[in-house]
C-alpha cells in the first residue's frame, strides 16, 4: 500500500471515529426550547455548508493555478473538490429542507441561505456537465477553469441580490436563533466542522486517485489509437 | 535567424505526448514540404507554428518572434482544412474584411486585385455558399496571399482541390519562393509538393525522422523518404 | 491598427452576415411570441396578478430567445473554420470578443424591441409610461446577457450537445442580473417609476456588466487559444 493510500485510510479512520462520538454528545443534548430535537439538524447542516464553500474557494484555487502552470494536477483537484463540494450542497439542502419541512410543513422556502445554496449547486453541476461534455483533456481543462472562475465570482452576487430580494419580498427565514447558542454546543459544532472538513479530504484524496488512474487510460487508449 | 525556427517543440493532450522535441527550420525563400502518416502530428505542428494552440514545451519563432505577437501574425497566411472564409458574404465582402483586419491601406483594391489573380474577378459579388468546391478553395488561398505575408504555413493544401485550383496554387507558390517567401507545407501529394519543395522533413509519431533538402531521387520516386526513413507508406 | 476600428470592423461582419440570412433573429422571434402566447395560458393575462409578474414573464422572454441569438454567435464561425482566419488575423483577442458582443447585443436589442409591443398588448400594460427608463433597463440587461453569453458561446463552441450546454451554463450566472431587471421592469411596465427603493437593482445591474465584461477581457485570450 502507498504512502498516499495509507494517509487516506488514516484519515477516513479518524473521521469516523471523530463523527462517532460528535453523533453521540449532539444525540445526547436535550432539545432546543422552540423547535425540539428537530435543532440539532444545525449541528450538520451549517458544517456542510462550510465544507462546501471551502471546497469551492480550493476548487478556484486549483483552477486558476492550472491556468497559469498548465500542470494537470490542479485541474484534477479543481474537479475532485467541486464533486465533493457538491455532494456536501447537496447535504445542506437537503438538511435545510427536512428541517424546513418539519418547522414549517413545507419540503422547500426560498429563505436567502437555501436559495443561494441552490444556485450554487447549479452552478456546480453546471461545471461537471460542462467538463462532461469536452474530450480533449486540455481543452476540457482550460474550459472548466474558465467557467469556474466565473461561477465562483457569480457566488457573492447571487448571494446579495437574493438577500436584496428577500428583503423588498420578506419570506421565512432559518436559525434565528444563533444568539443562544451555549459555549459547548459551539464546541460541538466546531468539532463536527472538523470532522466534515476531514470526510471532505478523504473524499476529494479518493477521487484524485480516481482521475490520476483515468488520465493514464486515456494517454494509454491515446498511444494505442494512434499507432 | 530563419524566417520559421521550431525548437523542442513537444505537445501533449493530456499525458499522450503528440509531437516529441521536434526541432526543424525553415530559411527566407525556401520551400519545406512536412510529410508523414496520418496522425504523425502534422496538423499539431502546423498549427502550432501559426499560433493557434501553445506548445507543452519548446517555441516556435517566426521572423524571431513568437507567432502570436500582432505584428508576427500581420505576416503570417494560412491555409488549413476549412477555407477559412464566410458563407454568408460575396468574395469581394470577404476579401475587403480580411484586407482591413489585416491593416491594409486599400483593402478594396488588394481584394480586386487577389480575386483576379486567383480567377475569381467575374463572380466577386456572388456569395460563397454558392460557388462550386473549386472557387471556394481558390478564394481560401487569395484570402492566404492577400495581406503579402513573408511565411505562409499551409495544412495539405492540394487535397480535394481540381485541376484549375491547384494550377493556381502552383502558380502562386512558386512566384512566392520567387520572391522570397518561406512556406512550410504538409502534404499527402507527394508529387505536387515535392516539385516545389528545396526541403523536407518527415514526421513519424510526432518525432522528426528525417530533414534535409530535397533532392532530384526524391522528386522522381515521392515514396523514397518513406522507405528509407519512416514505416511504410 | 485602431482598437475601437476593429472591434467595429468584427462587428459589422457579423451583423451583415447575420442580416442577410436572418436566421437567428426570425427563429429568436418567433420563439419569443410562441412564448408570450403559452405564458398567456398558464398566467391569465387579464388578473391584477399577472400585471405584477408581468415584468419577471418578460425577461424570461427576452433570455431564451437571446440565447437563440447568442448560440449562433460563435457557431458561425465554425463553418468553414472561419475562428481560425479570425484568430490568425494580427486582431488582439479582447477586440474580437467586444466585436462580436455588440454585433450580439444589436441583434437580441431588435429581437426584444419587437417583442415589446407584442407583450403589450397581449398583457395590457402601459409599457411605454417610463419608457426611457425602461430602455435602460433593457440596455443593462442586454448587455449582461451578451457579454456571458459570447464567452459562453465561445466556450462552448465545439463540444458535443452545444444548443443545451449554452443555457444550461448561461443561466445560473445570468440570476442576479435577470432578477434586478425583473425587478425593474415589473414596477417600469406598469407605471412605476425607478425609486429609492429600486435603485439598489439598478447599481447591481451595472455593477454585474462591469464586473463580468472586465473578467471576460481579461480571460478571452485563453479561451480562444489556450
Amino acid at each position: 500500500m502507498s504512502t498516499r493510500d495509507k494517509i487516506i485510510y488514516a484519515l477516513a479512520l479518524a473521521a469516523m471515529v471523530l463523527l462517532t462520538r460528535n453523533i453521540y454528545l449532539i444525540a445526547r443534548l436535550p432539545g432546543e426550547l422552540q423547535q425540539g430535537a428537530i435543532f440539532k439538524i444545525i449541528f450538520f447542516h451549517v458544517p456542510v455548508a462550510a465544507t462546501a464553500m471551502f471546497a469551492s474557494v480550493f476548487s478556484l484555487a486549483a483552477s486558476v493555478l492550472f491556468l497559469i502552470t498548465k500542470n494537470f494536477k490542479y485541474d484534477a483537484l479543481a474537479v475532485a473538490s467541486t464533486e465533493v463540494g457538491l455532494a456536501f450542497l447537496a447535504a445542506n439542502l437537503v438538511t435545510g429542507s427536512i428541517w424546513a419541512r418539519v418547522i414549517w410543513g413545507v419540503w422547500w422556502a426560498w429563505d436567502v441561505r437555501l436559495t443561494s445554496a441552490l444556485v450554487c449547486w447549479l452552478l456546480y453541476a453546471g461545471y461537471l456537465i460542462l467538463r462532461q461534455a469536452i474530450e480533449e483533456p486540455t481543452q476540457r481543462a482550460t474550459f472548466a477553469a474558465i467557467f469556474s472562475i466565473f461561477a465562483f465570482i457569480d457566488v457573492p452576487i447571487v448571494y446579495l441580490s437574493i438577500r436584496l430580494f428577500r428583503t423588498q419580498h420578506p419570506g421565512p427565514v432559518f436559525f434565528t436563533s444563533q444568539g443562544s447558542f451555549p459555549h459547548d454546543w459551539s464546541m460541538i459544532l466546531m468539532w463536527n466542522m472538523f470532522a466534515m472538513m476531514m470526510l471532505a479530504a478523504v473524499l476529494t484524496l479518493v477521487r484524485l486517485r480516481e482521475e490520476d488512474a483515468q488520465r493514464e487510460i486515456d494517454s494509454l487508449r491515446r498511444m494505442a489509437h494512434a499507432f | 535567424m530563419s524566417a520559421v525556427e521550431v525548437e523542442g517543440v513537444w505537445k501533449f493532450y493530456g499525458d499522450f505526448p503528440a509531437l516529441r522535441d521536434v526541432r526543424l527550420e525553415a530559411g527566407a525563400g525556401s520551400c519545406l514540404a512536412l510529410i508523414g502518416r496520418n496522425g504523425a502530428g502534422k496538423t499539431t505542428l502546423l498549427r502550432i507554428m501559426a499560433g493557434f494552440s501553445r506548445p507543452g514545451r519548446g517555441q516556435v519563432r517566426i521572423f524571431g518572434s513568437p507567432p502570436r505577437e500582432t505584428s508576427t501574425r500581420r505576416r503570417m497566411g494560412f491555409i488549413g482544412h476549412g477555407i477559412a472564409v464566410y458563407d454568408e458574404l460575396s468574395a469581394l465582402e470577404n476579401l475587403t474584411l480580411f484586407g482591413r483586419l489585416y491593416g491594409l491601406p486599400d483593402p478594396r483594391r488588394s481584394a480586386l486585385e487577389w480575386l483576379e489573380r486567383t480567377g475569381l474577378a467575374r463572380v466577386r459579388d456572388g456569395l460563397v455558399r454558392e460557388f462550386s468546391r473549386g472557387m471556394r478553395q481558390r478564394l481560401a488561398v487569395a484570402r492566404a496571399f492577400l495581406h503579402d505575408p513573408g511565411v505562409l504555413l499551409l495544412d495539405e493544401p492540394f487535397t480535394a482541390l481540381d485541376d484549375r485550383a491547384i494550377a493556381v496554387l502552383q502558380r502562386l507558390l512558386a512566384e512566392a519562393l520567387a520572391a522570397g517567401k518561406t512556406i512550410v507545407m504538409s502534404t499527402h501529394q507527394l508529387r505536387e509538393a515535392l516539385e516545389l519543395a528545396s526541403h523536407v522533413a518527415l514526421l513519424n509519431r510526432g518525432q522528426v525522422a528525417f530533414h534535409g533538402p530535397r533532392t532530384p531521387e526524391m522528386a522522381a520516386d515521392p515514396g523514397l523518404v518513406y522507405a528509407r526513413y519512416g514505416e511504410g507508406g | 491598427m485602431n482598437f475601437a476600428r476593429l472591434v467595429f470592423i468584427v462587428a459589422a461582419k457579423d451583423l451583415r452576415a447575420e442580416l442577410r440570412t436572418k436566421e437567428a433573429v426570425n427563429a429568436a422571434l418567433a420563439f419569443a411570441l410562441v412564448i408570450l402566447l403559452l405564458f398567456s395560458f398558464a398566467f391569465d393575462p387579464s388578473a391584477e396578478t399577472t400585471r405584477d409578474i408581468a415584468g419577471g414573464l418578460l425577461w424570461i422572454v427576452f433570455a431564451f430567445a437571446g440565447v437563440l441569438v447568442l448560440n449562433r454567435s460563435f457557431a458561425r464561425e465554425l463553418a468553414n473554420d472561419c475562428l481560425d482566419a479570425l484568430i490568425a488575423a494580427p486582431v488582439p483577442a479582447a477586440a474580437l470578443f467586444l466585436g462580436k458582443v455588440l454585433a450580439n447585443y444589436f441583434l437580441v436589442l431588435a429581437v426584444e424591441l419587437v417583442s415589446l409591443p407584442v407583450f403589450g398588448v397581449f398583457y395590457n400594460v402601459p409599457w411605454t409610461s417610463r419608457f426611457w427608463q425602461l430602455m435602460l433597463v433593457v440596455a443593462l440587461g442586454t448587455w449582461g446577457l451578451a457579454v456571458i453569453g459570447t464567452v459562453f458561446s465561445a466556450l462552448t463552441v465545439n463540444i458535443r450537445l452545444r444548443e443545451v450546454m449554452l443555457p444550461l451554463l448561461i443561466y445560473p450566472i445570468m440570476i442576479p442580473a435577470l432578477m434586478g431587471a425583473m425587478q425593474l421592469t415589473s414596477d417600469l411596465v406598469v407605471g412605476k417609476p425607478i425609486g429609492p427603493e429600486n435603485v439598489a437593482w439598478l447599481k447591481m445591474l451595472a455593477g454585474f456588466d462591469v464586473i463580468y465584461t472586465a473578467v471576460s477581457l481579461l480571460l478571452v485570450e485563453t479561451v480562444l487559444v489556450g
